[in-house]
């Protein structure tokens, strides 16, 4: 129990811990929008982030090479960018093939909900052993020499080449607020407010939004629930991607399992706002990721994903359906 | 839809679906119809030969680590420890298959009970007593049941998915907690938890293997057996030598556990399960009193697991650290249960047997083992999407869905209706 350690840091705690919650928002909204739409839980999600978190590293090695760097966020805005970019694509497409694989079978078969659920699971084992075991694929195709670095010790810890410096931006009693959270917090809560906008607006989110409600009147309304379901998870990918770029930033690294945990955590937070709705992703996020760096100060670093369960529980006693509660076909256009 | 829904019931009710089961069974593929044949079959033989071939079936299995048939039989690694995993994992998956298949609460953090199970043991016989390990053992069941309550009690007010992941936090959480907790052993783990009690004398380093009498094993030169004098089970005796008495004991608990499960699922608690699972608020306006019922299964199934749990500590290696306990065991047991066919007694026993078996089996692929259980896990539901052994109730409403949709002129093709 340490409340003073809290009490000094209480502004860098904070921060940091918006950013993080900021990149679990990211990677919830996927969750809870395929849930929404299908009222499953793609467990298989957190292996689309961290396809994502490998695009980034990949970029850095194919555009800036393998020799260790250090660099400010503006020195390497042009290469960021790319990144950025790549993890979107790559996470898009990796969801995309997901959907294709592992759910649209099964939906055609009317199979039960929860084998739904462990084809998910199946999945997300195959995809993070294919990631760590990608030197000996390439082997197969005479490519382990070519692509060397890009498969090199597939199953540690993968570094991005180069290391970013943060820099303090302005201070606030007595704290430099540094420019990758301020980055991270800004980037997310726009691309936020741009799908949660395109929910509401477009006529594609309108068709997400009728399949969530109620899949049979939306197919007789004439929307195509294929075509939605293949684009909710095209939008959870894009997210979960940005999220891998922006996760890339604040830790430097990533390895095959990385998904996991963060998934479980993702979502967490999904769950405490209340599964199936877009702003509930962003405020279970926020919350769990500023819990999270609180409860660590307090109680230590190693309690850190104990308080966040116990945070789950404790909300789900009150609030049965988390914090906001409202499910995505129930959001006003 | 009034008139669907009454069908629904109807045909779910047992006049009509033993008709319906006639039409599904002709409907059906492959292994359903196989299986469905098969129990049939086993149906008509005198009530006589069905109990002789039960005790020659259990004699066979309890004998399988001394038989060590050519094929199935592992090579690189103790088949009678082997053997031991697949029992306990069939033990594990027999419990989760109450709170998953029965009550139908998706429960993804049970290696948390199997944790609790085991850490109580290992606290009570080794690090701060020194309690015998029958009874450590019921001591162990008992706090697991208590625990299973306890995170039973505000929880399975939630509903459904938020289930899933609320269980999983508790899986990870007592992974935390054992792990940082120094009075639990932290780290290190906890080591010298006692076997179980020899029957006949105890074993006398250097020579005297100890119990009453040693049996010898099989070992085949291609189809041919003959004795292997070199490997012999002291009966019996629980210590490092041999893995096969651990094996029987867990064996036995799991031949107890699957009796106790089939008094239980065809009684009335196994009714209002059933009731719960298919639709809570119609069980609740039936006058089931749906919580207290779902919470008879999380605490039973944390019961199970914790009894596992225990029979884990003091197995062999009288060794257990966080380590053992991570939360992909959880999605492992899981899966069992689905493999085998959520809800079916003998899909659990037959899920855990292949989901512990076919790694150890096929160890010379070790890395890739992972890779392939993963396609597995994705394909089956394809191709079996109520499991490999499925509950015959899952048949029957299956068979009903399809005669209901074959009525409204629903299905593609007309068929022949009984």
């Amino acid at each position: 129990m340490n409340f003073s350690f809290l009490f000094n840091n209480i502004i860098e705690l904070s921060i940091t811990g918006l950013a993080l919650g900021a990149i679990y928002a990211l990677v919830a909204l996927g969750y809870t929008m395929v849930y929404g739409v299908l009222q499953l839980i793609n467990f298989a999600h957190s292996e689309v982030f961290m396809y994502g978190t490998f695009a980034v590293a990949w970029v850095f090695v194919l555009l800036h090479g393998t020799e260790p760097a250090t660099q400010t966020l503006g020195g390497t805005a042009g290469l960021l960018v790319v990144a950025i970019l790549a993890a979107m694509a790559m996470s898009a497409l990796i969801a995309l093939l997901l959907e294709r694989v592992a759910y649209r079978p099964l939906l055609k078969r009317k199979a039960p909900r929860l084998m739904a659920l462990i084809s998910a699971i199946g999945a997300s084992f195959a995809l993070s052993e294919l990631m760590g075991l990608r030197d000996r694929v390439a082997g197969w195709f005479g490519l382990r020499e070519a692509l060397g670095p890009y498969v090199a010790n597939a199953r540690d810890i993968y570094p991005n080449p180069v290391t970013i410096q943060p820099q303090t931006v302005f201070t606030i009693g007595g704290y430099g607020v540094k420019d990758v959270d301020l980055l991270v917090i800004v980037a997310s809560l726009l691309m936020m407010l741009a799908l949660d906008q395109f929910v509401r607006r477009t006529r594609f989110g309108r068709g997400i939004r009728a399949v969530a409600q109620d899949p049979e009147s939306a197919a007789l309304m004439g929307v195509n629930a294929t075509r939605v379901i293949r684009g909710t998870f095209v939008l959870g990918g894009i997210m979960a991607g940005a999220a891998a770029a922006f996760y890339m930033l604040k830790v430097g690294s990533t390895r095959q399992n990385t998904g996991f945990i963060f998934g479980v955590k993702a979502f967490t937070a999904a769950v405490l706002g209340g599964i199936g709705n877009l702003r509930g992703a962003l405020v279970g996020g926020l919350v769990l990721g500023v819990t999270e760096n609180y409860g660590a100060a307090i109680f230590g670093s190693q309690w850190k994903d104990v308080v966040a369960f116990v945070l789950l529980v404790l909300i789900l006693l009150v609030r049965p359906t988390g914090i906001l509660g409202e499910s995505l076909g129930k959001a006003r256009a | 839809m009034g008139v669907v829904e009454n069908l629904r019931q109807n045909a779910a009710s047992s006049g009509a679906a033993a008709r319906l089961r006639e039409g599904g069974a002709t409907a059906g593929r492959g292994v359903r119809t196989g299986l469905e044949r098969m129990h049939d079959g086993w149906a008509r033989l005198p009530r006589g030969a069905r109990i002789a071939l039960t005790v020659l079936l259990v004699i066979l299995v309890y004998l399988l680590p001394l038989i060590r048939p050519p094929v199935i039989t592992t090579q690189q690694i103790d088949f009678g420890g082997v053997m031991f995993g697949v029992a306990a994992l069939a033990l594990v998956a027999v419990g989760l298959n109450i709170v998953i298949g029965y009550a139908g609460l998706l429960d993804l953090g049970y290696v948390g009970f199997y944790a609790i199970g085991a850490y109580t043991t290992g606290v009570l016989t080794s690090l701060h007593a020194s309690w015998p390990f029958f009874l450590a053992l019921p001591v162990a069941v008992g706090v697991t049941m208590f625990s299973g309550l306890l995170l039973g009690w505000p929880t399975l007010r939630v509903r459904g998915d938020y289930l899933a992941i609320v269980t999983l936090g508790f899986g990870e959480i007592i992974r935390l907690a054992v792990t940082n907790l120094g009075w639990v052993g932290a780290a290190r783990g906890i080591k010298d938890i006692p076997h179980p009690p020899n029957i006949g004398p105890d074993p006398e380093p250097p020579f005297g293997t100890g119990g009453l009498f040693n049996i010898p094993a099989l070992q085949w030169d291609g189809l041919v057996p003959s004795l292997d004098t070199g490997r012999e089970t002291p009966f019996l005796v629980f210590g490092a030598v041999s893995a096969v008495p651990y094996y029987w004991l867990v064996l036995s608990f799991l031949i107890l556990i699957l009796f106790a499960d089939r008094l239980v699922k065809d009684s009335r608690v196994g009714r209002a399960w059933e009731a719960t699972r298919e639709d809570e608020d119609a069980a609740e306006l039936m006058g089931v009193p749906t919580f207290r019922f779902k919470l008879l299964a999380f605490a039973l199934g944390a019961a199970i697991g914790g009894l596992s749990g225990s029979l884990y500590a003091s197995s062999q290696s009288g060794y257990i650290n966080p380590q053992s306990f991570p939360l992909l065991l959880s999605i492992l047991f899981v899966a069992a249960v689905f493999v085998g066919g959520a809800g079916s007694r003998w899909g659990a026993v037959v899920g855990g047997t292949l989901v512990a078996y076919l790694p150890e089996r096929f160890r010379e692929f070790a890395d890739w083992r992972l890779l392939v259980f993963g396609l597995a896990l994705m394909i089956l539901p394809v191709y079996r999407p109520e499991g490999l052994v499925p509950a015959r109730r899952t048949l029957r409403a299956r068979a009903a869905d399809k005669e209901i949709e074959h009525l409204e002129g629903r299905d593609e093709a007309p068929r022949q209706v009984v």
